[in-house]
């Protein structure tokens, strides 16, 4: 048989498909992501070469608010690191030791992550809507009417809106795969801590959170990449509006591609965003290494 | 201490009801509101279940509002993009963990680039492709683009089946007389099938949900697919909620209806995405 599985032919026939298609779809586009990012470019006449001026530009141009996004993005980053994953945690080790319902709650709370985002969206958009929303509806129902806001629409208040069914929509997410980490350590490690008179909170705080220490890694990898990478509920909800103070570094690249023709701007905001989501991938790598 | 205890498991399960219900109200408000007329939804009774039952606003999603279109479109995108992604991925797969070459880790690992690289890497230079071969408003141009962003994912879990299939099963295969094809189509894809379910449940809920390339690379209204569609539905009914409602309905039952029955083998697929990755 190694004879048969030898021959090099055969690799080549069973790999070839694979290899045509992420090559030609992923690995190849970024490297041409990257060659359009230094050329001014509107996507039919030919292209300028001008090294890295869209760079220096989204880095300085206060009309673009490049900076002002990636801050967006990056404060739902740590929003997610800090309120959605505790909460998705908590939730967890409730469910992870066997209580009555747990399946059901499970099911439950997973749940919004398999709708689509533009159905959450379109939902939340009524349920913020200024004179019918539920939100505002119930407000007033308990006499709150000075609290009631054009959530979507104020300044002031857009941003928390957009951020709070991102957040709500993948605590299902985080608690499932750190749900499916508190259930695989070893029974006998619990039942010998409890032997030894440890509390449930000791139990969680010395032997299950280091035991799931890497799917919290992964976690953690996931909510940052995920708030960089964030598009499809702001787009829904705001599209970066009122005067951009939701915008994202992804509705931004949409509208600079797509509304202003600016595929060489498009680009770089492209490669900006796949450096980060990498460069943020390696550092949490690196700060969970430096734990051990 | 018996009854701290108590009091805390009580506090406990609230804290558990509570987040149930944030978690269904939306959903519960949806399937209702989906039924109800203007002034029901607008006052008389918003959250309370439907006085009368409006089944029209279906009729008025699926008909004027083109979502039965719509989800055709939707099913066949993802049903072309789960079939192109198993047989590429089984493919690819056994290369990688039977067949014998210098390499093989190397590429494997390469492979699994993929699960990090972000959509918006691609869509310039895709977006640019599609339209010199004139292939953007086709199915395709959103048919590859998916299948290419589900194969890491696919060739993970595969790669974990695989492994498991015991090697002697080649072996006597071979010693009766079976090529690498007769192996390969024989003994191993027929044993892959917890593997394609992973796989298939995983990518069609990708598909099922995709907004970015959907928006950018469909602009013909008769290709949308759901996700696209219910946005220019919901431009064009600002003022009726109903049938919005409706469409909202019809884009998420069936993906709710599959959890309903197979919520386990759903949930295993998005650890087994992520946790091995």
């Amino acid at each position: 048989m190694n004879k048969l599985y030898n021959n090099k032919w055969y690799v080549i026939i069973f790999l070839l498909p694979a290899l045509i298609l992420f090559c030609g779809v992923l690995i190849a586009p970024i490297g041409a992501s990257a060659y359009f990012s230094f050329f001014d470019w509107n996507g039919f006449t030919d292209k300028i070469f001008i090294g890295f001026s869209n760079y220096k530009e989204l880095f300085t141009s206060d009309s673009i608010g490049f900076m002002k996004a990636l801050g967006n993005s990056l404060l739902l980053a740590a929003l997610s690191v800090f309120l959605q994953l505790p909460l998705a945690l908590g939730l967890a080790l409730v469910l992870g030791k066997k209580i009555k319902g747990e399946r059901i709650f499970l099911s439950v709370y997973f749940m919004p992550v398999l709708i689509s985002t533009v159905v959450i969206g379109q939902l939340w958009l009524k349920i913020y809507n200024p004179d019918y929303g539920v939100l505002n509806v119930a407000l007033r129902a308990v006499g709150l009417d000075n609290l009631t806001r054009i959530w979507l629409g104020d300044k002031a208040t857009a941003l928390g809106a957009v951020f709070v069914p991102i957040l709500w929509q993948y605590v299902g997410y985080h608690m499932l795969l750190l749900y499916a980490g508190v259930k695989s350590v070893p029974t006998e490690l619990r039942e010998a801590a409890m032997l030894d008179g440890a509390t449930d909170g000791q139990v969680n705080r010395y032997i299950v959170l280091p035991y799931i220490k890497p799917i919290i890694k992964i976690s953690v990898i996931f909510a940052v990449t995920g708030s960089l990478k964030s598009f499809d509920l702001i787009y829904v909800l705001t599209n970066g509006g009122p005067l951009h103070t939701t915008e994202v570094p992804s509705t931004l690249m949409i509208s600079m591609l797509f509304l202003r023709n600016r595929y060489g701007m498009g680009s770089t905001i492209a490669v900006l965003l796949i450096l980060l989501c990498f460069g943020f991938a390696l550092l949490i790598n690196l700060v969970f290494k430096e734990e051990d | 201490m018996r009854t701290t205890t108590k009091t805390r498991e009580v506090f406990l399960y609230i804290g558990l009801f509570l987040w149930l219900i944030v978690n269904l109200f939306p959903v519960y408000w949806m399937f209702t509101f989906s039924l109800k007329s203007n002034p029901e939804i607008f006052g008389d009774n918003v959250i309370g279940l439907p006085k009368e039952w409006l089944w029209s606003n279906y009729t008025t999603a699926l008909h004027t509002g083109n979502m039965g279109l719509y989800f055709l479109n939707s099913a066949i995108v993802a049903v072309t993009t789960i079939l192109i992604t198993l047989a590429v991925a089984l493919l690819a797969t056994f290369a990688l963990t039977r067949l014998i070459w210098r390499q093989r880790k190397t590429l494997n690992k390469f492979f699994m680039l993929g699960l990090t690289i972000p959509i918006h890497a691609s869509i310039v230079p895709v977006y640019v492709t599609l339209s010199k071969l004139n292939m953007l408003n086709t199915y395709w141009a959103l048919i590859i683009p998916y299948s290419a962003f589900s194969l890491s994912m696919a060739i993970l879990v595969c790669t974990g089946f695989m492994n498991e299939i015991p090697r002697e099963l080649d072996e006597s295969a071979c010693i009766d007389g079976c090529g690498v094809f007769g192996i390969f189509f024989h003994i191993i894809v027929p044993l892959m099938k917890p593997a394609v379910a992973t796989v298939g449940i995983y990518t069609f809920l990708q598909c099922w949900n995709e907004l970015m390339f959907a928006n950018v690379f469909i602009s013909k209204s008769a290709l949308r697919t759901l996700p696209v569609g219910v946005q220019a539905l919901s431009g064009q009914y600002t003022t009726e909620w109903g049938p919005i409602g409706a469409a909202l309905v019809l884009a998420t039952f069936p993906t709710l209806l599959v959890y309903i029955f197979l919520s386990k083998k759903i949930q295993e697929s998005f650890i087994a995405g992520a946790v091995k990755g």
